[in-house]
Parts: C-alpha cells; sequence; structure tokens
C-alpha cells in the first residue's frame, strides 16, 4: 500500500516539476537578458534608453534605444489603428449578420491568415506591397498632403507606413477570433431587449453589445498589441532598417526600426563585446515592453470585469 | 382606425416553424382593443412563439420560418414594405427573465428606446421616464436612485423597468412572455396589478402557464396545445364551461 | 432630423457594407499572398531545386535543416509540454499550478527574437561553442512548451470523469491511469495540438536567425550553422540577384504548402472527432 501510495506522489511532484519549465524559461530569459546587458547599461545608464546615436565605432561608441522604442510604439499604433476596426468588424459580421453557412469557411480562412508565418509576410511586403502601398497610398498622400511632417519626404514604400499596415494584417486574426468569442458572450436576452424597443441591428451591436463587450474586447486589443510589439521578421523586411537618430519615427513615409528588428538586423554582425550588450539591452527593454502590456491588459481586463461583476445578473 | 369589432390584432393561417419542426399551425386569433388577452398551453404548445410573431421577434431566432398574416389595425405587418424595427415601437415587449440593460442606469434603460430616435437629455426626457416609472409603479422605489444601474435592483423591480421601458415609447400593444415566472409571490401581485391597470391604455397579450393567473389578469383566454389553438373565447367561458374536453383537462390540472 | 427613421436605416445598411467590406479586406492579403508565392515560386519548382544543395541552385539544405529542427524539437517540447498540461490538468486546482498556468501564459507573449537571444547566448556561446542546429531546437522548444501544455490541458478537461473513475475503480493508479487512460483518450486532442505547434514553429524566423545562422551544404554536424525554409527565405530576399530572390519565393511556396497543410490536417481531424 505505501509503495502505490508513493508512486502516485512521485509523478505528481515530477509532472509539477516539469510543469514549472514555463518559470525556468522565462526567468532564463530575463536572467540572460539582464546579465548580458550589464556592461552598457553600467556604461550609460539612463542614456541608454534616452540616447538617440548607434554609435559601434571603436572610441566613439554612443548607444542609445530611444528611436527603436518609439519606432515599436509608431508601428504597433498604426497597426491597432488599422487592424483593430477591421478585426472588429469581421467578429461582428461573423457572429451577427453572416448566414449560418458562410460563417465557418471565414473564419477559417481568417484563421489561415495567422498561420501565415511571419517572413512570408516580410517576402510579400518587400516584393508586392511595398509597390502596392507606395502607388496608391504613400505617393498621392505625399504630394498632397507632404507639407505634414508626418506625411513628408520622398516615400519608397519600405518605411515605417508599411510595417504598420503588415503588422495590421498580422494582428487580425488574433483581435477579430478574441472579439469574436467575447461578442458571442454577450446574452442574447440584451439583444432581445433592445430589439424589443425598436433598435435596428448596428444600435443593437454599437449600443448594447459592444458596451456590453467593452472590457473583453479591450482585452483583444491588448492582446493584438502584443503580437505586434514583438513581431521582428515581417517588419525588419520592410521598415528600411535606419540607424541611430535617423530612425527617429518623424515621418510616417521614411525608413525606421524597431527594437525587434534592430536585433534582427545587427545582433549579429556585432563584434564587441560593448556592442552586442547594447543589442541584449535592446532585447531587454523589448521584454519588459512586451511584460508589462500583459501585466496592464491582464489587470484591466480583471478589474473592468469585477466592476461589471456587482452588476451583471 | 380599429375595426368594428375593436380588433387590435389578428392572426391569419399562421404557421411558423424552427429549421423542420412545425411549432404552429393554422393559429387564427383576434386580440381586442384594450383588453387583456392570456394564452395559456403546456410547455412546448408553442405560446411564446406565438406571441413572438406578433412583434417580429421570432424572425431573429436563426432558422426561423412563419406563413400566414399578423394584422396589426388590419394591416400585415410581415408585408415587405413593412420595417420590422417601426412594428417594434408601435407593439412592445416584456420578457420571461427580467433583462434590463446591465450597462445602462435605471434612467437610461427607460430613455433608451427614445434616445434612439433623437431625445436629447432635458426636461421632456425626464417627464417620460418619470411617467413610465409611475405607470410602471416604480417611481416611488428608485426615484432617489435614478442613475444606479439597472440591474441593482430586485427582479420583481427589474421586470417593473422593463414594463416601464416598453411604455415609454407609448407602444399600442404590449407582449408580455410568462413576465412573473421568474419571480416571488409578492413581486407577481403587484405585476398582476399592473397588467389590470395597464389595459385601460393599452393593449395586453400575455403568455402564462399559470392558469389562476389568466383567470385573475385577462379578459380573453387562448388555449394552445401542440401548436394549435384549442379554444379561444372571454376567460370566464373558457374557465367556466371549457367546449373542449383537452381545455378542461388542462384547467382541471390533468396534464401540463 | 439626425435621428429620422431613413437615416437610421440607412446607417443600418452602411454598417451592414462596412462590416462586409471588412472581411474583403482580411482576406484579400491572404489571396494576394497565396497568388505571388504560387506564382513566383512554382515557376523555380524541380527536383534539383528540392534536392540540390545550395551550391547547385538547390534548397535541399532547408528542407532538410527544418525537417531536423522539427523532429528535435518536439524531441524536447513535446515530453515537457505534455507532462506541464498533464500536471494542469489533473492536479491543477491549487495556487502554484494557477500561477505556472498564467506564467505559461505570459510565456506565450514573450517575442520570439528575444528567446533568440537567450539560446544564443546560453548554447551558442556556452555549450556548443558555434552556431547550432541543437540551439535552435532549443529557442524553438521554449516556443512550443507553452503551446503543448495549454493544448494538453485543454484536452485532458474533454475527457470525462467517469472514464478515470472506471480505470481507478479497477485499482489501477492514479499515476498509470493518468498516462495510460486518459492521456490515451486524449491522444486525438494532443496529436492535433502538436501538428499547430509544428506548424507554428516551422515557420518561425527570428529565433534560429540567431542560433543556427544558415548553411549551403546538408547537415553538417550537432555543432555546426545549419539552414532552414524561414531563414533561407529572409537570407535570399536580401541578395541583389533575382535568381536568389526567385530561391525565395520557391522556399517560400514550398514552406507554406508544408504549414498550410498542416493547418487542414488539424482541420478536418479535429472535424472528424468531433462528429464522433
Amino acid at each position: 500500500m505505501r509503495l502505490k501510495f508513493t508512486l502516485d506522489n512521485i509523478f505528481k511532484v515530477a509532472a509539477g516539476i516539469v510543469a514549472a519549465s514555463a518559470v525556468v524559461i522565462l526567468l532564463l530569459n530575463a536572467y540572460i537578458l539582464i546579465s548580458g546587458s550589464t556592461i552598457v547599461l553600467n556604461r550609460y545608464g539612463l542614456d541608454f534608453i534616452t540616447g538617440t546615436n548607434w554609435n559601434p565605432v571603436t572610441g566613439r561608441e554612443s548607444f542609445g534605444v530611444l528611436p527603436y522604442i518609439l519606432g515599436t510604439i509608431v508601428t504597433s499604433g498604426i497597426a491597432l489603428l488599422i487592424g483593430v476596426p477591421l478585426s472588429l468588424g469581421i467578429a461582428i459580421f461573423l457572429v451577427e449578420m453572416a448566414p449560418k453557412a458562410v460563417r465557418v469557411p471565414i473564419s477559417y480562412l481568417v484563421e489561415l491568415l495567422a498561420a501565415v508565418p511571419s517572413v512570408i509576410f516580410g517576402l510579400w511586403g518587400i516584393f508586392f506591397l511595398r509597390f502596392w502601398i507606395l502607388d496608391y497610398i504613400e505617393k498621392p498622400v505625399n504630394a498632397y498632403l507632404g507639407w505634414i511632417p508626418i506625411f513628408s519626404g520622398t516615400p519608397q514604400g519600405l518605411d515605417i507606413f508599411t510595417a504598420g499596415v503588415i503588422l495590421a494584417i498580422m494582428i487580425i486574426p488574433t483581435v477579430a477570433s478574441v472579439s469574436k468569442e467575447v461578442i458571442n458572450a454577450v446574452p442574447n436576452s440584451i439583444r432581445e431587449g433592445a430589439y424589443s424597443i425598436g433598435a435596428t441591428k448596428w444600435e443593437v451591436i454599437r449600443h448594447w453589445v459592444l458596451s456590453y463587450g467593452r472590457s473583453g474586447i479591450f482585452g483583444a486589443v491588448i492582446l493584438g498589441l502584443g503580437r505586434a510589439v514583438g513581431e521582428t521578421m515581417a517588419v525588419t523586411m520592410v521598415i528600411g532598417n535606419a540607424v541611430g537618430p535617423s530612425a527617429m519615427p518623424t515621418s510616417l513615409f521614411a525608413p525606421g526600426q524597431t527594437l525587434p528588428s534592430l536585433i534582427a538586423n545587427g545582433f549579429l554582425e556585432s563584434p564587441t563585446p560593448l556592442e552586442k550588450s547594447a543589442y541584449i539591452g535592446a532585447g531587454l527593454v523589448l521584454l519588459a515592453l512586451s511584460l508589462l502590456i500583459n501585466v496592464a491588459a491582464h489587470t484591466m481586463v480583471t478589474r473592468l470585469i469585477k466592476v461589471k461583476g456587482g452588476t451583471v445578473e | 382606425m380599429n375595426n368594428i369589432n375593436n380588433e387590435k390584432m389578428q392572426s391569419v393561417n399562421l404557421n411558423a416553424w424552427f429549421g423542420q419542426k412545425q411549432v404552429l399551425k393554422n393559429i387564427n386569433l383576434s386580440v381586442k382593443a384594450n383588453a387583456v388577452t392570456a394564452i395559456i398551453g403546456p410547455s412546448g404548445c408553442g405560446k411564446s412563439t406565438f406571441i413572438r410573431t406578433l412583434n417580429r421577434m421570432h424572425e431573429l431566432v436563426p432558422g426561423a420560418k412563419m406563413s400566414g398574416q399578423i394584422l396589426l389595425d388590419g394591416q400585415d405587418i410581415y408585408r415587405d414594405d413593412v420595417d420590422p424595427v417601426q412594428i417594434r415601437r408601435r407593439v412592445g415587449m416584456v420578457f420571461q427573465k427580467p433583462n434590463p440593460f446591465p450597462t445602462m442606469s435605471i434612467y437610461d434603460n427607460v430613455a433608451a428606446g427614445l434616445r434612439l430616435t433623437g431625445a436629447k437629455k432635458g426636461q421632456d426626457l425626464d417627464e417620460v421616464v418619470e411617467r413610465s416609472l409611475k405607470q410602471a409603479t416604480l417611481w416611488d422605489e428608485v426615484k432617489d436612485d435614478l442613475q444606479k444601474s439597472g440591474t441593482s435592483i430586485s427582479g420583481g423591480q427589474q421586470q417593473r423597468l422593463c414594463i416601464a421601458r416598453a411604455i415609454a415609447l407609448k407602444p399600442e400593444v404590449i407582449l408580455m412572455d410568462e413576465p412573473c415566472s421568474a419571480l416571488d409571490p409578492i413581486a407577481t401581485a403587484k405585476i398582476e396589478e399592473l397588467i389590470v391597470n395597464l389595459k385601460e391604455q393599452y393593449t395586453v397579450v400575455i403568455v402564462t402557464h399559470n392558469m389562476q393567473q389568466a383567470s385573475r389578469v385577462s379578459d380573453f383566454t387562448a388555449f394552445l396545445y401542440l401548436g394549435e389553438l384549442i379554444e379561444f373565447g372571454p376567460t370566464r367561458n373558457i374557465f367556466e364551461y371549457p367546449k373542449n374536453p383537452l381545455t378542461e383537462k388542462y384547467i382541471t390540472g390533468e396534464f401540463g | 432630423m439626425f435621428h429620422g427613421y431613413k437615416f437610421r436605416k440607412f446607417q443600418n445598411k452602411l454598417f451592414y457594407f462596412l462590416c462586409l467590406l471588412c472581411v474583403v479586406i482580411a482576406v484579400v492579403p491572404l489571396a494576394s499572398i497565396l497568388l505571388e508565392v504560387i506564382i513566383r515560386g512554382a515557376p523555380v519548382l524541380s527536383i534539383n531545386f528540392l534536392t540540390a544543395d545550395g551550391l547547385h541552385g538547390g534548397i535541399g539544405p532547408a528542407i532538410q535543416g527544418t525537417l531536423i529542427l522539427i523532429g528535435l524539437t518536439c524531441l524536447i517540447g513535446v515530453p515537457v509540454g505534455v507532462l506541464s498540461g498533464v500536471y494542469l490538468a489533473e492536479y491543477g486546482n491549487n495556487k502554484y499550478a494557477s500561477s505556472m498556468r498564467s506564467i505559461n501564459d505570459v510565456l506565450t507573449q514573450v517575442p520570439s527574437i528575444v528567446i533568440g537571444i537567450t539560446a544564443f547566448s546560453v548554447i551558442v556561446i556556452g555549450v556548443t561553442g558555434s552556431f547550432s542546429p541543437l540551439a535552435g531546437a532549443i529557442a524553438l522548444s521554449f516556443m512550443m512548451i507553452p503551446i503543448i501544455a495549454r493544448t494538453t490541458e485543454e484536452s485532458l478537461k474533454l475527457v470525462p470523469n467517469s472514464v478515470r473513475e472506471a480505470s481507478l475503480a479497477l485499482g489501477v493508479h492514479k499515476w498509470r491511469t493518468t498516462l495510460s487512460i486518459v492521456l490515451a483518450s486524449a491522444r486525438g486532442g494532443l496529436v492535433t495540438g502538436t501538428l499547430l505547434a509544428v506548424a507554428r514553429i516551422a515557420g518561425e524566423t527570428a529565433p534560429i536567425l540567431l542560433t543556427i545562422l544558415g548553411n549551403s551544404y546538408f547537415f553538417q554536424g550537432f555543432n555546426a550553422p545549419m539552414d532552414a525554409l524561414p531563414l533561407r527565405i529572409f537570407l535570399n530576399s536580401r541578395l541583389p540577384s533575382p535568381d536568389a530572390q526567385a530561391l525565395a519565393w520557391g522556399a517560400a511556396l514550398i514552406l507554406i504548402l508544408m504549414v498550410l497543410s498542416l493547418n487542414i490536417i488539424v482541420r478536418l481531424a479535429s472535424r472528424g472527432r468531433l462528429k464522433r
């Protein structure tokens, strides 16, 4: 009897230890990034975050990641601005409007979009989307609105805007599928009540469904943001890869750089320990940024749900 | 524009289906104006489906179909040029489970329907909200908490809020789908009293599986069984001199 | 009047078409990508292209490398992920398990390039001393483990309790019940979860960019640089020669065929399972 009991327990403990692998991996990542960036952080301190230079030339070294932090924020912002309305439209169409027969095929197509590897998005971006955006968006906008700083410069198609558009497409599956679940979870009794006072479908969705599901939709948006912030290859391939002060995202139609694309471009070509440490430091900032987004999403969503929890049936 | 018999609504050769299953079979029934008409029958007899065809809520359920006519003041509400949105403002509805809008305050719950057609904030809206809540006998209980959530009050109060929400649009007909089935006896008594008062201004159709309730509040009663209209007439006749043996069996509690 | 009935009706129609438009706008890039990849990739395909090494105009090393990476990654990721999932599903009603669950979710959000840096620093610098398949597989398994843990937990939770009770009632120990009965009942879910995870990591580029480097030759050993399809696509897309770029499109066609067919297999398999 005692032996059987022990075997069960050994299994439980062993599985429990293995279940901690996620913690181990996470801590390992954090440790490697923190220890790897000590050289650059010791040398530059806060200037590493606020600096705009990236100069590896011996004797004149200077490393600052501000342009890439801003580049990450701006490209992700464009992605949300374009991708979230599209995703919401898709989710609403699938739950509230589409005939039963087309629901499954459409959601399957959207899921397939998520299956396309990011490097293929990038390839398509360099050789196809770039020219399309250049001819139909950037050149016309630049011609008429070029006096506005964010549309200024000579558009080449490999820039912050194109990176933002690719990211927008890439976050659609995530945001749309989570929003779809959220909208599906809105109780039918709310829709019925709204219809019974003579609301049109659009009014039911706008005033009732979206307002009831707002915290969940917020969560979907943040998940999309997390995806956009960490995305590497597609962005690296289309953003134009500016380095140093010129990477500051002042115009959408100018080459830029994000934290992940900076690392993908330069990490392997960095010969000195200081430069390598600067790239690892950029990775640390990126990790902190994505963990922050995660935690913020988690706490805000649970807080919103709690506030609502007091009043919902 | 009511016709001679004072018939507010009529169903003519009404059939309804969910997918392949026929739930209503050739129902012909008239609802008199300024009266309470009760629809009774065992669960699954199609009584909820019936009143949901009266304001075109039936068609919102996926797979739902119907044939025949529903006349409102003699006009078919299923004609192609009639918009269900406008019908639902003339024919209001109260549901089985109280469903006030959880994201809105008590005030906004009542005002929501009017806001859709452009009512702005202000005295006029305040007056409508107050009058509707008074008619629904809820005003005295909530007048100090109008900004509280619509779901923060008790179940009986929530149901009266839903009635106020319907009244605010000044509908011609109010449909009630087992409005008391989720409520305790005291809340039920209040709602029943309210229903009797409502018929002065509105035409009321109420679905109930509680025969005592039907006999207490209604002027006319229709008995539905397995999708067919078995008997229809003044409530007193139905309960005291049922013509059909099935009706008699049902009201004496032999099945249900 | 702004809220006139006609205006509301128009608004309603407009909104319907806007939502429909959103669907169309989302499907267009997918169609465009597939079309471009097929049009530009198909002409390159040949036996030589699929089997020759990089010096002879082929992507053989990339295909081989991707298969090796998938194999090695599964060797590490599947046992660890499944066992984690087993713990979370079978013993998961405690604080420890729920925090492991959240951390598992956090791990799925860690940017893949960060995982690449970690695998580079630990394995490439510390263990193999060179870019290596092992470093690539470790990086990819860091991404695979949380996915498999999650899908395992979900499929085990679908196994009815009566199955466990029936086995326990026969006097079988809980650990044996879990390993032989519960896991077997959930095998469909485990297989589809693994296939999805494979489809996901097969296309990952950022972590292997920093760990396997790329190679024109076939497999050179466990402590030498290796090639892989996504990496080949990325590296060739940056070369100025049109021939090299054409090779990238050909490799993209092979990769997308692999990934999409895995997804479609999963879709068909899970539909069959649901029907039963």
